[in-house]
């Protein structure tokens, strides 16, 4: 698997490719906790914020469709949610007797429910915004800037290198596992529980002396290349002009936001 | 798995489903305390691994952050469609040791927030408290305590750790959701703690077995580790976190109510959040009544029946591995 799976779109040219990833780092996060500060039922805000996203793939050259594509990966946890609707009391609106259980979904309930799956999506929407316009590597020197540990950051940034090499290697071996498998067709024949768990900790535990033996040749080649423990950039990343400007607009934006999404249950 | 596709792996679909929360679901004050308690242990953390680790560390934690991620799509069929997987936590502790295993599993999550939107990033901090931090805690402590036992009797250890590390990262997770108004206790305990109780057994069999195979092959890694620096207060850790689990996750399925009182006194939620609808009306444990006792007694017997759960798998991984190497 080559790294360009991931980098496809990251090495657009925009205004939005070209920020500082200090700044898009910064208002993503911001966003997000935009809109869980914004009330339950705050549709105005919550219909302007997904204006907001298509407005920056448009500026980023995304196309309109990009994020919503992208965005159900949550959805299967909206499931946790679920018992929400008839937990919060409200007006009754229908209620079932299943068994012995008597559910009654209030209004309320539907409320909530429905606000948290869409402040979630929009989350979610706005985070793949930041993969897709940002490599992965200015997004590791954003996080250097913002103070995140030093050491922390160098071993996200050695994951990342060796993450498609081991997935590759992890791939290899269910495809081995997958070759000599015999099956019959009509199912069965594929051995017990605990000899099928001894077969996948015996693959997990290849793959840990596998990437373990690596990371020994790899230090030992870094070394051989003068690596002292320091990370070198040859890319600044200085603060422009602009860069203040959207990250201000930006906040002021997500300000109007929260008075809309107040003002309207007032 | 037969054919597992890029788009598989690329779509973040790699770790037990419900554990990886996503933005929206947790309140602000949750995910700041969750962020809070995550930060003070990766300080401490960072602090140790530079004090006590060379720059070499660095690859080797970075690279075993990318084996977690990678080995967290290598999974079986168990039955019905479903596959075990791993979470990884307990395997990291038990191999790296304590404050590298939290380092490389908090990496793995960043990475799975930042790059494939698995799991939220203002809620991250929780997640790499449910699945980075308290899995770590738990493997290391109790793996810790039975270091100078047989082989079979760390192995049994390693794969009820591995068990109570998963129900931990459940538990946590579902009184965060609880406590942030997103769901009702009463149904988001028993059915997290249900489903993660069979992922928890994957979990267990693949962590023993690829124990025991790195034991078989390089022993020196699992000997190696600092010897008695330490080791009390990890034990202890590992102790009082897995004893949490075992009494907090049966009073929180049968008796909601009296955790609820709990939260409303301490000030945690408004009263009425949680209100008058009936699922499960009148719940109690079948035969042993509704006293403080018997949810007690039901902990502890589901404890003893995944332990000899455990060391029969353990009796029946090992036995014919000695023959057959893989």
């Amino acid at each position: 698997m080559h790294i360009n799976a991931l980098d496809r779109y990251q090495t657009g040219e925009s205004l939005i490719h070209h920020l500082d990833p200090r700044v898009k780092v910064v208002v993503t996060v911001l966003f997000i906790l935009s809109n869980v500060l914004l009330p339950d039922g705050a549709w105005l805000a919550f219909a302007l914020a997904w204006g907001l996203i298509l407005f920056i793939s448009l500026l980023a050259r995304l196309g309109l469709g990009y994020t919503f594509k992208r965005s159900f990966v949550a959805l299967p946890f909206a499931l946790a949610a679920v018992t929400v609707i008839f937990s919060l009391p409200g007006e009754p609106l229908v209620a079932w007797d299943i068994g012995p259980w008597h559910m009654v979904a209030t209004d309320a309930g539907v409320v909530r429910f429905v606000s948290i799956v869409i402040r979630t999506w929009l989350s979610v929407q706005m985070a793949i915004l930041l993969t897709a316009t940002t490599r992965f590597p200015d997004l590791l020197h954003a996080l250097h800037h913002l103070h995140v540990p030093q050491l922390l950051v160098a071993i996200i940034s050695f994951m990342y290198r060796y993450l498609f090499v081991l997935t590759d290697e992890a791939m290899r071996l269910l495809r081995a596992r997958e070759a000599r498998s015999a099956r019959l067709a009509e199912g069965g024949g594929s051995g017990s529980l605990a000899w099928r768990a001894r077969v996948t900790g015996n693959m997990v535990g290849q793959l840990f002396l596998r990437s373990y033996e690596r990371s020994d040749r790899v230090y030992n080649a870094m070394l051989a290349r003068g690596y002292t423990g320091q990370f070198l950039t040859i890319n600044p990343h200085v603060m422009r002009g602009l860069d203040w400007m959207i990250g201000v607009a930006a906040v002021i934006v997500l300000l109007l936001l929260q008075a809309i999404g107040r003002m309207a249950l007032l | 798995m037969h054919y597992v596709s890029p788009t598989y792996y690329l779509s973040g679909v790699t770790t037990p489903p419900g554990l990886h929360i996503p933005d929206g679901f947790l309140s602000l004050p949750i995910a700041l305390l969750c962020w809070a308690l995550a930060i003070g242990l990766l300080a401490v953390a960072v602090r140790q691994t530079q004090n006590t680790l060379g720059e070499r560390q660095i690859p080797l934690m970075g690279v075993m952050a990318a084996f977690i991620f990678a080995a967290q799509m290598i999974n079986f069929p168990v039955a019905g469609g479903t596959s075990g997987h791993l979470l990884g936590g307990a395997l990291a502790a038990i191999v790296l040791g304590p404050w590298a295993g939290m380092l490389v599993m908090a990496s793995v999550i960043v990475v799975q927030g930042l790059l494939f939107q698995d799991g939220g990033l203002l809620v991250m901090g929780a997640n790499i408290l449910n699945m980075g931090l308290l899995t770590v805690l738990i493997g290391y402590g109790l793996y810790r305590g039975v270091a100078r036992q047989s082989q079979g009797v760390r192995l049994g250890m390693a794969g009820i750790a591995a068990w109570l590390s998963v129900m931990a990262g459940a538990l946590a997770t579902s009184l965060e959701l609880w406590l942030s108004g997103t769901s009702a206790l009463r149904v988001v305990v028993p059915a997290m703690l249900g489903v993660h109780a069979f992922i928890g057994i994957g979990e267990a069999l693949i962590t023993v077995a690829a124990l025991a195979f790195i034991i078989q092959t390089r022993p020196d890694l699992l000997e190696a580790p600092d010897k008695a620096r330490n080791g009390r207060g990890w034990v202890a850790a590992g102790l009082i976190v897995a004893l949490v689990v075992v009494f907090l996750a049966p009073f929180a399925s049968a008796n909601p109510d009296g955790l609820e009182r709990v939260a409303i006194d301490m000030g945690f939620i408004e009263r009425g959040t949680d209100a008058p609808y009936q699922i499960l009306p009148g719940y109690t444990i079948p035969l042993l009544g509704d006293t403080g006792l018997s949810t007690v007694l039901a902990g502890a017997a589901g404890v003893l029946a995944v332990a000899a759960l455990t060391v029969i798998t353990v009796r029946l991984l090992r036995r014919p591995a000695k023959s057959t190497p893989q």
